[in-house]
């Protein structure tokens, strides 16, 4: 039998290792396909967009959340504030579209 | 409407007509690259036409894009052209085009307001529609390079948004 106190420990320090490291998550814009298409993250992570084509795009939000502008062969990033499957899309070409799933 | 209409497929036919007339001869590489640089040039112009008249936000916005991405677009086709040592050549789909779009723009010089940016983006979607529909079944199919082939993929990509962006601002306007 581990001793309580071992086992609070360990998940402790899991649910400290999980909640103090926000991750960058990165997506790549090339010919118009954000790849991948669709990440997995959770709130307080960073999205960061490197756009490789020679046009300008943006990740704008379905639900209005967020609208960021990438321009031709720059990266932006993006921190996530709320939870929720959110689709986007690029306003220039909106045949361009991805999906952020965020966890709380 | 009606109009419009008529004049989307006027260009279409045109574009068809001048790949029926070629038959069996498809259109060269020099031919291609030409066509694309013009179809890109001509959207540019419209949309400083639309920007000298338009004062609606959607419309001046979808105009700036399109001089931005059309611009971009045909800097890498000259870029290549250079490199590839390819001669853009004239030939009749390129001036068909050029003689629809001159057409077109003195039609819209005579609008103003709601009526010109309702004309503009209407033709917007169906030019983008022309060219797409010549983009997939005639021009990347005949094109032998495969660097020109790949720029005029990306090139359909790219013009299958604006049409959608097109298609959208449409909607707004109604």
């Amino acid at each position: 039998m581990t001793p309580r106190w071992i086992l609070t420990a360990l998940v402790l320090c899991w649910l400290g290792s999980v909640s103090a490291h926000a991750e960058t998550i990165q997506v790549t814009i090339d010919k118009l396909v954000f790849s991948p298409t669709e990440v997995n993250a959770k709130v307080g992570d960073t999205i960061v967009w490197n756009n490789k084509d020679i046009l300008a795009h943006t990740a704008t939000a379905d639900n209005k959340d967020w609208d960021v502008m990438i321009g031709s062969k720059q990266t932006a990033s993006l921190v996530l504030k709320n939870a929720g499957s959110i689709d986007y899309f690029c306003k220039f070409h909106p045949n361009m579209k991805g999906r952020v799933v965020v966890a709380p | 409407m009606i109009a419009k209409f008529t004049a989307g497929l006027a260009a279409l036919c045109v574009l068809t007509g001048v790949s029926f007339a070629q038959g069996s001869a498809k259109p060269t590489d020099p031919q291609i690259a030409h066509i694309a640089y013009t179809a890109g040039q001509l959207d540019i112009d419209a949309a400083k036409q639309a920007l000298a008249i338009t004062k609606n936000n959607d419309v001046k916005a979808f105009a700036d894009d399109m001089v931005r991405d059309h611009t971009a677009v045909n800097k890498q086709a000259i870029d290549l052209v250079t490199k590839l040592k390819v001669k853009p050549e004239d030939n009749d789909t390129s001036k068909a085009l050029t003689k629809a779009a001159v057409d077109k723009r003195a039609e819209l010089a005579k609008l103003s307001g709601p009526a010109f940016d309702k004309a503009y983006v209407a033709n917007e979607v169906a030019y983008h529609k022309t060219v797409n529909g010549a983009l997939e079944t005639l021009l990347i199919p005949s094109a032998s390079n495969g660097e020109l082939k790949s720029l005029l993929q990306t090139g359909l990509k790219i013009f299958q948004g604006h049409q959608q962006h097109a298609e959208h601002v449409a909607a707004e306007l109604k």
